[in-house]
């Protein structure tokens, strides 16, 4: 199926795979391994999530970014993602979309992080055109000064993968679990995460930014639907996956040297 | 030209500098792959890291991911990665061999790759295996070279 209207002459090929619930750490998986092991251009898009999951990126340390009691009690699984950036929380309400390219896809396109970033962002604002105030600031997308979707990239010698988690809904006890982070950008000035975040549900529905995305991206590549179980991966390739899930016992003891830290800065103290 | 459209329509709307310095500094006497890293050759070890042109464009280095002393790196293939502005890029071996030192101080001070890409900021010491693959990587006039009509092409 090719996006009807497109100018698709000349237009290098995107193979278009749409999921829906799809487990965050699979789709990880997914992604990392076309990255690796591809040479195809890819758009990744899952509707959703099934379980509420706290996703960090690959310097995250998680005494710093979460609530770890509370993580514990609650039995929220957290990821340690293969691409760099902050943390999110992702569930049901949130919309994921990956570009996972060559890096001679998009023509005159340097394979560094804020000329990627740059180019997602040209997308992004067609989607949004007369719907609202789309901006790219210190590379996350925002609605005014409100964040709505969190990016990461990883790069390779030829091939960089661009995704994000946009915040379609969410659950306010959710942000709960994760802390303020040290490493904020400037026009944060120190909002909690609720004054800082808006729903991109109060400005467009679902569907319809699924497929005003589809349509962006059909201006710059010729895209071609792929389901799930069609992918060949190619047999000669050994490929094994950055990305996992943070044991128990890891976040149990970052909770004991949290309260250890806690107790003896208090009796130093007195 | 269509591809550098798009770049200057961004910036001038997101009022983003796409300007890097004019020039990327370059040392004489090391080697260079296309992929900006360099190597430093002594007998038959190399200190590698990457050069001052990878750096500028990469951006602050807040996080680096360092093999393991004993790992063996192959000629073009990823050891580890630096984060920065999100993103975490393949750091990729300019020569084959055995890693024999890693830079631990990059794991509290992950910006001397930024400030002393050449100095301080190395990232791993290797004992090569076969010295014939230096005669691939480019000497500092070459790379000088490359670099420019890198950045004129986009």
């Amino acid at each position: 199926m090719t996006v009807p209207g497109t100018r698709n002459i000349g237009l290098p090929l995107m193979n278009l795979v749409r999921l829906k619930g799809v487990p965050t750490l699979k789709q990880l998986h997914l992604e990392e391994r076309l990255l690796r092991t591809s040479s195809d251009n890819w758009c990744i898009i899952n509707d959703g999530t099934n379980d509420p999951t706290v996703v960090m990126g690959i310097s995250g340390k998680p005494m710093e970014l979460l609530e770890i009691d509370s993580v514990l009690q609650d039995e929220i699984p957290v990821i340690r993602r293969f691409t760099g950036g902050g943390t999110v929380i992702v569930d049901q309400g949130t919309i994921f979309v990956t570009f996972i390219c060559n890096k001679d896809a998009v023509p005159g396109l340097q394979s560094y992080p804020r000329p990627i970033m740059s180019w997602s962002s040209l997308i992004y604002r067609k989607v949004f055109q007369g719907i609202g105030d789309f901006g790219l600031r210190e590379n996350d997308y925002v609605l005014g000064n409100l964040k709505f979707g969190g990016n990461a990239q990883s790069i390779i010698k030829n091939r960089w993968v661009h995704h994000t988690s946009f915040l379609w809904d969410y659950e306010i006890s959710n942000m709960a679990y994760l802390k303020l982070p040290k490493r904020a950008p400037e026009y944060r000035q120190a909002r909690s995460h609720l004054e800082f975040v808006c729903r991109m549900k109060d400005y467009i529905p679902r569907s319809n930014f699924i497929d005003r995305t589809i349509d962006a991206v059909g201006s710059h590549f010729l895209v071609r639907s792929v389901e799930l179980e069609a992918i060949k991966y190619p047999s000669d390739t050994k490929f094994k996956p950055s990305s996992g899930l943070l044991m128990k016992q890891e976040l149990e003891e970052t909770a004991i040297d949290s309260h250890t830290g806690i107790a003896v800065s208090q009796s130093l103290q007195l | 030209m269509a591809s550098k459209l798009w770049a200057s329509r961004a910036a001038s709307y997101f009022r983003i500098s796409l300007f890097h310095r004019g020039f990327a500094t370059v040392i004489k006497d090391f080697k260079y792959a296309d992929s900006h890293e360099w190597a430093k050759v002594d007998g038959s070890s190399a200190t590698v890291g990457i050069t001052d042109h990878a750096q500028d464009h990469l951006g602050d280095v807040v996080y680096v991911e360092l093999p393991e002393v004993g790992a063996a790196v192959k000629q073009g293939a990823s050891f580890g990665a630096v984060e920065s502005v999100k993103a975490t890029s393949d750091i990729n071996s300019p020569i084959s061999g055995k890693v024999v030192e890693v830079n631990e101080e990059l794991k509290n001070s992950p910006g001397l790759v930024n400030a002393s890409p050449y100095e301080n900021g190395w990232i791993i010491k290797v004992e090569m295996d076969n010295s014939d693959e230096l005669k691939s990587l480019m000497d500092s006039d070459q790379y000088s070279k490359f670099c420019e009509e890198e950045d004129a092409k986009h």
